[in-house]
């Protein structure tokens, strides 16, 4: 008994270092981030990474989210509520939370295991350490612009995602649910507010930084050989997901409960 | 039975005012990982313009030794001083600066794998140096030909071979015409062809920019080529040194089983 609180305790305080190290990690990132016009090529590459690199897996997940929630919303409906809502609840659904969080997850786990076993792969080929000889920061070179091209890139993502998703469930209903072009689109308009898809969008911002900050901080931390880039992999993706879906809980509160409530 | 070797005294690695020396000090560096105490109050002078050779068995700490001297690692206890500065407590900044006089050759060369050689070699030269791209690529050439890899230099490393990654690496560290240039086991794993070219290599370097060299490696024959000194690391600690003379005749124990090759002495065998 005394052993399993000792565990417990241990991986609460290893937790608590990890937030406090990858606090100072975001930090040091905002600190060279005056750097960034310097580093605009390694910048536009990794935008390139996070962008053009996810549009297939962005297009397959939005479509199927869309159809999938136009399904799901026309069982729920059925008798209960006119079709004419359908558009809206899809919308609406998309927009505030289907769009930002599961882009976060597909597209944020798929980014964050690719900067975590790159970055962990330098550590571990003492790439890093020759970079800090050579007197470059490995910072302001690898964290800063992998952390503002997820952070800048997937809202970018997230506003495609949510086109297609909403396109998605458009089709799905017109050509196998029996809606009305009309229909669906009239409901698209009818709740329609601004601030649902910003609310969205700073969800995103706010997800990219730590889908970001997640692969950077474990890429950087690995120790070990390719067991230890396969472990910093799998706790960044996890680690990324869980933080996603706890700051989506939080930010729901803070935009739709206190900024954006009437 | 247990036989009992008479080991000499460590020799005095230290000075009187570390602050005067030209080279390096290393004053009393202890390290330990974890519970493993790596280095223990360890002495060492390099003098400026000597070609030194650490050698040691496995695991020693030569190759941490090796990066506390460009503070990749910082020690538990001890002082580190390059050209009479202390750089235990450097802000990063000057730290940085200090790191420009360096070129460090890693075991496995460490090149970006992600660059061709061409940019691994110039990239120091691009983040520093406020040159034209042509001036920076003739340099990256010259480097390059130095170490006889002119025709290599789009070549990704992933393209190289052992040999050819260990050059590229060794064109990386002299890009910046250093002052010092660490060697991280230069001649590890390759054949013994191609080591007798890195050690031709660390020679001519040594004539032709006369930098101060630090040669870690448990390869005797690399050792014996290209010191003017060398120092043996044991237990933490150094326990020996002496020019290459000096090393082929000493009768210290640990340094001829080491020498020899023996299993049998007071370095154990495992």
């Amino acid at each position: 008994m005394e052993r399993f609180f000792e565990k417990i305790g241990h991986k609460v305080i290893v937790g608590l270092l990890n937030a406090g190290e990858g606090t100072l990690l975001l930090r040091s990132i905002l600190l060279q981030t005056p750097y960034i016009w310097k580093m605009r090529k390694e910048v536009l590459e990794q935008m390139h990474v996070v962008l053009i690199g996810s549009m297939p897996l962005v297009l397959v997940t939005s479509v199927f989210v869309g159809a999938v929630t136009a399904v799901q919303a026309v069982y729920q409906m059925q008798s209960l509520v006119p079709m004419k809502f359908l558009g809206v609840m899809i919308s609406k659904t998309v927009f505030i939370e289907l769009g930002p969080v599961l882009m976060a997850l597909v597209v944020g786990s798929r980014l964050c295991a690719f900067y975590a076993a790159e970055l962990g792969t330098m550590k571990v080929t003492e790439q890093l350490d020759a970079m800090n000889i050579m007197a470059i920061d490995p910072v302001r070179y690898l964290a800063m612009p992998r952390f503002w091209a997820a952070t800048l890139m997937i809202p970018i993502v997230t506003i495609f995602a949510d086109a297609v998703a909403v396109f998605g469930g458009y089709s799905i209903s017109v050509m196998t649910l029996d809606i009305s072009s009309g229909v669906f689109i009239e409901g698209l308009q009818m709740f329609y507010k601004h601030s649902d898809i910003l609310g969205g969008l700073i969800k995103s911002v706010v997800f990219g930084s730590i889908i970001a900050l997640s692969g950077i901080f474990n890429g950087f931390h690995t120790r070990g050989g390719a067991e230890g880039v396969g472990r910093a992999t799998m706790t960044a993706v996890v680690g990324s997901c869980l933080s996603v879906l706890v700051a989506d809980y939080f930010l729901a509160i803070i935009l739709f409960q206190i900024i954006f409530k009437k | 039975m247990s036989i009992d070797y008479h080991i000499p005294p460590p020799p005095d690695q230290t000075v009187a005012d570390p602050a005067a020396f030209a080279g390096i000090v290393i004053e009393g560096v202890s390290k330990s990982f974890g519970a493993k105490e790596v280095l223990k109050d360890t002495n060492l002078l390099i003098h400026k313009g000597e070609t030194l050779v650490i050698i040691g068995r496995s695991g020693e700490g030569k190759s941490v030794l090796l990066k506390h001297i460009v503070r990749l690692l910082d020690p538990d206890s001890g002082k580190i001083w390059i050209e009479g500065e202390e750089i235990s407590l450097m802000e990063p900044a000057p730290l940085m600066e200090l790191r420009k006089k360096f070129g460090f050759l890693f075991q496995g060369a460490a090149l970006f794998d992600s660059m061709t050689v061409c940019e691994n070699v110039s990239l120091m030269l691009t983040e520093h140096m406020d040159w034209s791209d042509d001036k920076i690529k003739a340099r990256a050439c010259e480097c390059l030909a130095q170490v006889g890899l002119v025709d290599s230099d789009d070549k990704l490393p992933s393209e190289l071979s052992g040999g050819m990654k260990k050059r590229a690496g060794l064109a990386r560290a002299i890009v910046m015409k250093p002052r010092y240039i660490l060697y991280d086991e230069p001649t590890t794993g390759l054949d013994p062809i191609t080591s007798d070219a890195i050690n031709e290599l660390i020679i001519k370097l040594q004539r032709e920019l006369g930098v101060t060299s630090i040669v870690v490696t448990h390869d005797m024959a690399s050792a014996f080529k290209v010191a003017d000194r060398m120092a043996m690391l044991s237990n933490g600690k150094i326990v020996f040194s002496g020019t290459v003379d000096e090393v082929r005749t000493t009768d210290h124990p640990m340094v001829r089983q080491f020498i020899e090759g023996n299993a049998q002495g007071p370095l154990g065998a495992f």
